[in-house]
């Protein structure tokens, strides 16, 4: 019985596979098991290779698995690419209407999908088909597929149901018939009904700003983020709110600007090329100390870069991005549980601190789907900060209400419009307490400080804001420091170094700017060796930590070749590093 | 709503103007603030989005809630600024380097969209600010700091353009006919659309080609024209293109159009800014049934 399993499909983009795969994850998730969903896809439509990969687990994995049980492979390609990287008792199910070609010591079964699908009425049925051989090779029941058909399809009719279950059961008896006694068994899922989302970081973080009150979105589509303006289009008009497709990035975050100073909670998602692109009004927000957010889908750059492939790249445009020196705070999320938390967040933290909130995605949170317990709308609070009193305006009259007040915080609060007496000038020009433009040297110093020091220790609520959390026992040997989706690569590189002896701890960075100086400094002090894993070739935090002054010796583990971290890769290089120094590992 | 009765100094500040004696903008401030006193509308409920460039600084001037944005940028800004709250009245205004050459982009994609908008574009055909250089509304062998031979570029035609995406509201205006820029200007902003308003607005300083009375010479003003239909579009084409733009009053109106606001599925009445965004529990928990 084993407590994971891991299944892939490839073929060429447009056979249908990314439904395919959506169904078999979906299906084990209702299931009740942990799912990890992640593809290969090029950016292009149809042709090209790829290739679905779904790490099905009896708890909570978030990388990429080290080898595959069971591949399906939709054409030649995806077999001379992908065989190796099946473990060494995986099994290669093919359709055998390409006439697969192998090479020795893979496993292979094969039977005629295509054909069969045909005989069957519907060619679309050949993904059906290997759908139900796989769940035989791995050892999973059928009748969760089976119910989900029922679901999906019931709409359309018992011959459409009936269609499908017979192709399930179809694929399940050939591959059966023809492993013999060498398929993989699963463990069986927890009894009874367990109820769990599956999304991507996307989803996620879509969701979340919807709970947490966002209700205009403005975005230019973009790989990988277009899904968050998608995503508000579809649900915005149950409950009223506007999503646009601008005409490009620079109008996206000038919308959002807008939209900021009437007082709705904006948003806007992208990539790389728009973050580039958005920097002359993140720095617009943060001189006129508008609320707003921004996702960063962080993809490979720089230019175009991999539109499709993994990168973190983008800490320096995000916090350092720009002209001049403007607030932002930048949040990174490294799970779907909390982008959805983090986009809530975001917009609190937006009107509280007056400030653009940026959140550092990335692909592989943001494309990849998870499983996660039910958001919780009940969770989210919606905080509006610091805001004039409408009463107290109507008595002092006209031309007294000073928007950029000094105060202790350094947010000083806001005046929306509709609220009488409360006009301003909010402009990117430096200004006075009013607002009024000036230059003079005095002014242009005690702003520029209160701007830039009001974001220094974040609190909601009354209670600071995390800025990072650690896992793992005291004083560890070895201290691995990660964010973004490479956290999950982390944890279990910690488990692995755990196994051979090291005692090992994961410090998650969950907010950028400002970060969590403190916190980093006592851990690497107090830390035998520190690594700090990051998707990119200039180990951007490790710079910024170095920048601030934590002094311990951090190393980094980097990739930037596109791909995400897997665990034991990690694991692997840490150990390697280690050894190079000459540390006794057991 | 401010309650008593409201006089022109309710829509002034104190602020002292930036702008050089003389300057056509001077017109267009009185304009706007004439038109939008006679509109009786609350100065809390206008919201002005300026860019940059000497006419970006007019947000100085009136008293509403002012947002003075990146170069270029005043056409999304509003644009958000109206879905924002859709209950303001949204002016944005601009030059035309501003609105034609870096906001090019926009400005089309604004008005294909037209949402309930006014822009006032302070078109004086070249580059004050930066002192002098050519404009993209310059006319062909201007000579500026940055064209010493002569501009060889064509200028843009703004109405033409703003008429070809579709602009449902495009009148032109002179800061000197301050009668008919305020009734345009009023126009305008109970137009149930997009409204560009490209106004002459001479520089005394850097252009000494299209002075007041280069333009007064130049100008025809429409009301003068027997006959003249603004909701003829082909006619409103025609004579742009016989007059090379150099015509006063309003060009094209398409009435009964319906704003981007009105198109929007379960877009409501009230500003978004104004509404409670806390969600149902049921609608929420329907949403998350599509990730189960």
């Amino acid at each position: 019985m084993l407590d994971e399993i891991v299944w892939e499909i490839g073929g060429e983009q447009g056979q249908g596979l990314d439904s395919t795969s959506d169904i078999f994850a979906t299906v084990c998730n209702r299931a009740g098991y942990y799912v990890y969903a992640y593809k290969t896809f090029q950016s292009r439509i149809k042709g090209g290779h790829t290739d679905f990969t779904s790490r099905v687990s009896k708890r909570r994995l978030l990388s990429p698995a080290p080898a595959v049980h069971v591949m399906v492979a939709m054409d030649q390609e995806c077999i001379d690419l992908l065989t190796g990287q099946l473990r060494p008792d995986g099994l290669l199910l093919a359709d055998a209407h390409f006439k697969p070609a192998v090479g020795s010591g893979v496993d292979l079964i094969a039977f005629d999908m295509t054909s069969l699908a045909r005989e069957m009425g519907n060619p679309i049925y050949r993904n059906v088909i290997a759908i139900g051989a796989s769940a035989a090779l791995l050892g999973l029941p059928l009748q969760p597929f089976k119910d989900y058909i029922v679901d999906k399809f019931g709409r359309k009719g018992q011959a459409v149901v009936d269609g499908n279950w017979s192709a399930l059961d179809t694929g399940a008896e050939q591959a059966r018939k023809l492993a013999g006694g060498r398929t993989f068994q699963m463990s069986p899922p927890p009894q009874g009904k367990v109820d769990r989302l599956l999304v991507s970081g996307n989803d996620a973080v879509a969701l979340g700003a919807i709970a947490g009150g966002c209700r205009a979105v403005f975005a230019y589509p973009i790989t990988p983020a277009s899904e968050i303006l998608e995503i508000a289009a579809r649900y915005f008009p149950r409950f009223g709110g506007v999503a646009v497709q601008m005409e490009d990035e620079l109008a996206s975050l000038a919308a959002c600007v807008g939209a900021g100073f009437s007082g709705v909670r904006a948003m806007t998602a992208s990539a790389g090329p728009g973050i580039s692109l958005m920097q002359e009004n993140l720095g617009l927000a943060g001189m006129t100390e508008t609320p707003l957010v921004v996702v960063d889908t962080q993809r490979g750059g720089p230019s175009t870069g991999m539109p499709t492939k993994q990168e973190q790249g983008d800490l320096f445009a995000l916090i350092l991005g720009g002209h001049g020196e403007a607030p932002r705070i930048v949040l990174a999320p490294g799970t779907a549980d909390q982008a959805f938390r983090d986009a809530a967040l975001a917009f609190n933290l937006a009107d509280n601190y007056h400030c653009p909130v940026l959140i550092a995605s990335d692909l592989g949170l943001a494309d990849w789907q998870q499983t996660v317990e039910p958001f919780d709308l009940s969770s989210v609070e919606i905080d509006r900060g610091p805001m004039a009193d409408a009463t107290e305006l109507e008595r002092i009259g006209r031309d007294v209400f000073e928007r950029y007040a000094d105060s202790p915080s350094g947010v000083s609060a806001r005046s929306f419009p509709g609220m009488v007496n409360g006009q301003f000038l909010a402009t990117g020009a430096e200004h006075g307490r009013m607002g009024k433009v000036t230059e003079n040297p005095g002014n242009r110093t005690r702003m520029m400080d209160r701007r830039l020091h009001k974001i220094r220790h974040l609190e909601f609520n009354g209670e600071a804001v995390p800025g990072l959390e650690y896992s793992g026992p005291e004083n560890p040997e070895v201290l691995l420091i990660s964010y973004g989706s490479p956290i999950g690569a982390a944890w279990e590189a910690a488990e692995i170094l755990g196994e051979k002896g090291l005692r090992a701890g994961v410090a998650q960075v969950r907010v950028l700017n400002p970060l969590p100086l403190d916190e980093l400094r006592r851990l690497t002090e107090s830390a035998g060796h520190s690594f700090c894993i990051e998707n990119n070739a200039l180990g951007q935090l490790a710079f910024l930590m170095r920048a601030n002054g934590v002094a311990a010796p951090v190393r980094s583990v980097l990739k930037y070749d596109g791909t995400l971290f897997r665990g034991e890769e990690v694991a692997q290089r840490v150990n390697d590093l280690l050894l190079r120094e000459e540390v006794q590992v057991a | 709503m401010t309650t008593q009765e409201q006089t022109i100094a309710d829509y002034k500040t104190a602020e002292g103007s930036w702008w050089c004696p003389g300057c056509g903008d001077f017109g267009v401030l009185a304009a706007l603030q004439k038109a939008l006193l006679d509109l009786a509308v609350p100065p809390e409920q206008i919201a002005l989005v300026a860019g940059i460039g000497c006419s970006g600084k007019i947000g100085n001037y009136i008293n509403s809630y002012n947002l003075h944005v990146t170069h270029g940028r005043t056409m999304p800004a509003a644009l958000g600024l109206k879905l924002g709250n859709r209950e303001l009245t949204v002016i944005a205004a601009g030059g035309d380097g501003d609105g034609y050459a870096i906001g090019m982009g926009h400005f089309i994609h604004a008005i294909r969209r037209n949402p309930d908008i006014t822009y006032l574009v302070m078109d004086n055909q070249i580059y004050g600010l930066t002192k002098g250089q050519s404009s993209p509304t310059s006319a062909e062998g201007f000579l500026t700091r940055s064209t010493p031979e002569g501009t060889i570029e064509h200028p843009v035609r703004p109405m033409q353009l703003a008429i070809a995406a579709g602009a449902t509201f495009v009148a032109q205006g002179f800061s000197s006919n301050q009668k008919q820029l305020v009734d345009l200007i009023k126009a305008g902003i109970q137009h149930r659309g997009f409204s560009l308003i490209n106004t002459i607005s001479p520089c005394v300083t850097f252009n000494k080609v299209n002075t007041y009375d280069w333009y007064k010479q130049s100008l025809l003003n429409l009301d003068t024209v027997p006959d003249y239909d603004p909701s003829d579009r082909g006619r409103a084409m025609a004579m742009l293109m016989e007059r090379d733009e150099l015509v006063n009053g309003l060009v094209y109106e398409a009435k009964d159009t319906k704003p981007f606001e009105d198109r929007l599925v379960g877009f409501r009445a009230e500003g978004l800014a104004n509404q409670d965004w806390h969600l149902d529990e049921a609608v929420f928990n329907k949403i998350l049934d599509d990730y189960r």
